[in-house]
């Protein structure tokens, strides 16, 4: 129950940081990827503030073995640059500069969103629904070449 | 009201991050929209699907609170359903196959000098860049 209370607590939170810092607005987003237009650089401003408490988050956890509730804190990240990593994120940002919405934002703007939003999301959805045995076809034939 | 957006920028990153930090210290995880949604949507984070549903129902709830407070927001989205169709199944199998997005290797990823983080920002930042060069420059669509 604790854990569903603080994820929910989380994910109010981030919700909140996406509407105050305006990256639900997708003319925003679209501004700051947009580098030889009507440059926007708020989202540099988004980014920067979002890491700093994290950087610090990261030092704790580096010193704990578990979480405050008694989970085991992530491993360490690994090192490793595969093809779903590079097709993977490229494709993400030529969604994310088509429509100005990644998914955190997708899901905080459901309610004001409007129809454009929810077909977004949806689609988002279905994506990610295809998306696993696209991702063993990669492995496959990465590990064959 | 401070009209300086760069102001509520920072402030809102703060708050990003911030939860990102309660969710790692107090849950123990990593703070991935796309990780955290796709999980249940693929059925791959089942057995913690109700903390899963708990961050969504948040992340929903109080920005539709503070929302109707602040009298709307607007998220300004295109009206093409062609390319709104288009965009989100590329983010969404984009995500999934690079296991993250801007939350997880943009945020969580980049404050721990994660490689992978660094490199799949480099790539989503540059994809997106080239598609407003494309599309809103040659084409003229977005």
């Amino acid at each position: 129950m604790q854990r569903n209370i603080f994820a929910f607590l989380s994910g109010a939170l981030f919700g909140a940081g996406l509407l105050v810092s305006g990256m639900v607005d997708t003319t925003k987003v679209q501004g700051w990827l947009d580098v030889f237009g009507d440059w926007d650089p708020t989202l540099a401003f988004v980014l920067g503030g979002a890491i700093l408490p994290m950087a610090v988050a990261w030092r704790i956890a580096a010193r704990r073995r578990t979480a405050l509730l008694g989970d085991t804190m992530p491993a360490p990240p690994t090192t490793q640059i595969g093809p779903n990593l590079v097709i993977g994120s490229v494709l993400f940002g030529m969604g994310w500069g088509l429509a100005g919405l990644c998914p955190g934002p997708a899901m905080a703007s459901l309610s004001f969103g409007g129809w454009g939003g929810m077909l977004f999301l949806a689609a988002m959805m279905a994506g990610m629904y295809v998306a696993p045995p696209i991702r063993q076809q990669i492995d496959r034939r990465t590990a064959q070449a | 009201m401070i009209e300086m957006a760069w102001v509520w920028g920072l402030v809102g990153g703060l708050m990003i991050g911030s939860a990102a930090a309660l969710f790692l210290l107090v849950n123990g995880r990593i703070m991935g929209a796309s990780g955290i949604l796709g999980g249940l949507v693929d059925g791959s984070g089942r057995a913690t699907g109700a903390e899963r549903l708990a961050f969504i129902a948040g992340l929903v709830l109080l920005p539709a609170l503070l929302a109707a407070i602040m009298g709307g927001a607007e998220t300004n989205i295109t009206s093409n359903p062609i390319v709104i169709i288009a965009a989100g199944l590329l983010v969404g199998i984009g995500t999934r196959l690079a296991n993250g997005c801007t939350s997880g290797h943009g945020v969580c990823g980049i404050s721990r000098l994660s490689f992978r983080g660094i490199v799949a920002t480099v790539f989503y930042l540059l994809a997106g860049g080239m598609m407003m060069v494309l599309f809103r420059h040659v084409f003229g669509v977005i």
